[in-house]
């Protein structure tokens, strides 16, 4: 039987990443969708967990996601123990998928899912350039497909809709990946991480970055991005403002900006126009679940993500999520921490060892967006995962009344996490906890 | 020579944590640091030492590559290397076409302008 196994190692010991795979026609206990951070964790979490046969499916003509055009270093500090570029970080979990026995299909993209029924397979109709159209069946699947952008419609920019306007990540491929510079004379909305990286970019490219304007009062992106990508290149971030309409026929020419009030109406009278040919939009991620919506998996609101169990299981039986297809993170090496658990535990399904069912809820209460996962159990730890909703400088970490402690600041930008030991539990025979993060009083 | 007679002081923005601190550095005359303020933790007080002295960065950036899986190699300083000789650096690398295939860790640009550290590929391009 052909395998679908690629990337084998080449004579020099270069490492093909691209996947010219011959065939699949065998059936899988575990299926990954999606070749970035979180389905290479995914698919090393189920072989870990005993299972035999995993695929992992990709689109692009090579594994590694996202990182492969985010060439910037300061990845994997908490996974590697040291400070990689996008890249580095993609190969070497790469070399693990590798050594791990896992076949990689790249070049494909999956159209539909299906649940079979009787047994609970499920089934995958696979679109790829060298097998045509094919049916895989699956035990398990696990969903990584990660995210995409918020693009000008989500928005609603007002103006003409010429050349020169895209998201930010797909300029970054543009000029990272393809050779390509999208333009000379660029403004950027958005402050977030992409966006402040892209203005360096840009900048040592040799195009001009006119400036960064953030809808916001504060800044999105980390401070280490404020000082490396604005401070250090002189380019001026201006908060609480926004771009108003886009100007030019063929091309983009101008963007018209104006500083916003406190419930971001824009004062048209302090406007002004920026000579420009880019406009680079960074403003925001949200999951990919157009399969998630196809499976009918039972979706968050807030997170736009599949709601989850603590074994990152979603609504339906045997299909587990992990990463940004769940909700945004922050770091991949929390994306591929979590699609590792999910990766883990469709492995442990596949092998018959699920743990003990959640029993507990978790509410998103005062100052929580979310919190992931929905639910979890009292026999062993989880942790869980919140976003606030605004800044606090001291705040209180409440847990139900079973427990709290204190977090010396919070912001939007940065996930906040809590480990929920056994012990907290005890005593506790609810079936909710609502989880606050409320101001914390000076003694 | 700097005649002024007034402690000059320079801000930082703090980049250890999303805290943010806005730092201060203080020097005299002769360029001496008297004093750091604004930090609140010993990261803050160490990150305006050295940005204040020797402020230092990494360059990740991409080299033009023929005959390979993607058109450009990203490439990376193996070492930070002084702020003042970044752009300096992108520009020299603009000027560069490689041939694929090459190996992650390949010296693509041996000791960069004379820092003494080496460009290398930051992944295989088959």
């Amino acid at each position: 039987m052909d395998s679908a196994r690629a990337g084998s190692r080449q004579d020099g010991g270069n490492i093909m990443i691209s996947s010219h795979s011959t065939h699949i026609d065998k059936a899988y206990d575990v299926l990954v969708v999606g070749g970035g951070p979180a389905g290479m964790a995914a698919a090393l979490g189920a072989r870990e967990a005993g299972a035999d046969n995993v695929l992992m499916v990709d689109r692009e003509v090579e594994a590694g996601g996202i990182l492969n055009q985010c060439i910037h270093n300061g990845f994997g500090v908490h996974h590697f123990k040291e400070e990689l570029t996008g890249p580095e970080y993609a190969q070497r979990y790469f070399e693990d998928v590798l050594d791990n026995d896992i076949d990689v299909l790249t070049d494909a993209y999956i159209m539909d899912a299906y649940i079979r029924t009787g047994d609970n397979h499920k089934q995958v109709k696979i679109m790829s350039g060298t097998q045509g159209v094919k049916l895989v069946g699956s035990k398990a699947v696990v969903l990584t497909m990660g995210a995409r952008e918020r693009t000008r419609g989500a928005i609603r920019i007002p103006g003409s809709r010429p050349a020169g306007y895209m998201t930010a990540g797909l300029a970054q491929k543009f000029v990272n990946n393809l050779d390509y510079l999208p333009g000379k004379r660029v403004v950027i909305l958005g402050s977030g991480d992409i966006g402040l990286i892209m203005a360096r970019r840009m900048t040592l490219e040799g195009a001009h970055v006119a400036g960064v304007f953030e809808i916001m009062p504060h800044a999105n992106g980390l401070n280490r991005n404020i000082v490396q990508c604005l401070h250090d290149y002189d380019i001026p971030l201006h908060l609480s403002t926004t771009v108003i309409n886009i100007h030019g026929k063929e091309r983009v020419d101008k963007v018209a900006v104006a500083p916003v009030d406190a419930s971001f109406v824009p004062d048209m009278s302090k406007s002004w126009e920026i000579d420009c040919d880019t406009l680079l939009l960074s403003i925001g991620l949200i999951p990919e679940n157009e399969l998630s919506r196809q499976l009918n998996l039972r979706l968050d609101p807030i997170t736009q993500g599949p709601v989850v169990s603590s074994s990152m299981e979603t609504s339906l039986d045997g299909v587990f999520a992990g990463g940004n297809v769940v909700h945004i993170h922050d770091l991949v090496d929390f994306v591929a921490q979590e699609a590792h658990l999910a990766g883990k535990q469709a492995g442990a399904y596949v092998v018959g060892q699920r743990p003990p069912a959640d029993n507990i809820k978790l509410i998103a209460g005062e100052n929580v967006a979310y919190c992931v996962p929905h639910t979890i159990s009292t026999d062993r730890e989880h942790t869980v995962y919140m976003r606030v909703k605004k800044p606090l400088e001291k705040s209180w970490l409440k847990l139900g009344e079973v427990y709290q402690k204190p977090l010396r600041y919070v912001v939007p930008a940065e996930m906040v996490s809590l480990k929920v030991r056994p012990r907290f539990l005890e005593d506790f025979h609810g079936d909710a906890l609502k989880v606050d993060i409320l101001p914390r009083e000076e003694q | 020579m700097d005649t002024d007679v007034v402690d000059k002081v320079t801000h930082y923005l703090c980049i250890g944590c999303p805290l943010g601190c806005r730092l201060e550095v203080e020097e005299d005359a002769a360029h001496v640091i008297v004093e750091v303020r604004g930090f609140s933790c010993k990261k803050g007080d160490k990150f305006a030492r050295q940005e204040h002295l020797d402020p230092r960065r990494m360059v990740t950036t991409t080299v033009r590559i023929e005959n390979g899986l993607w058109k450009r190699l990203p490439v990376r300083t193996k070492e930070a290397i002084p702020k003042d000789k970044v752009l300096e650096l992108c520009q020299t690398l603009r000027t560069l076409t490689l041939q694929a295939p090459v190996q992650m860790g390949d010296v693509i640009l041996p000791n960069a302008l004379d820092t003494g550290v080496d460009v290398v590929a930051s992944r295989d391009m088959p």
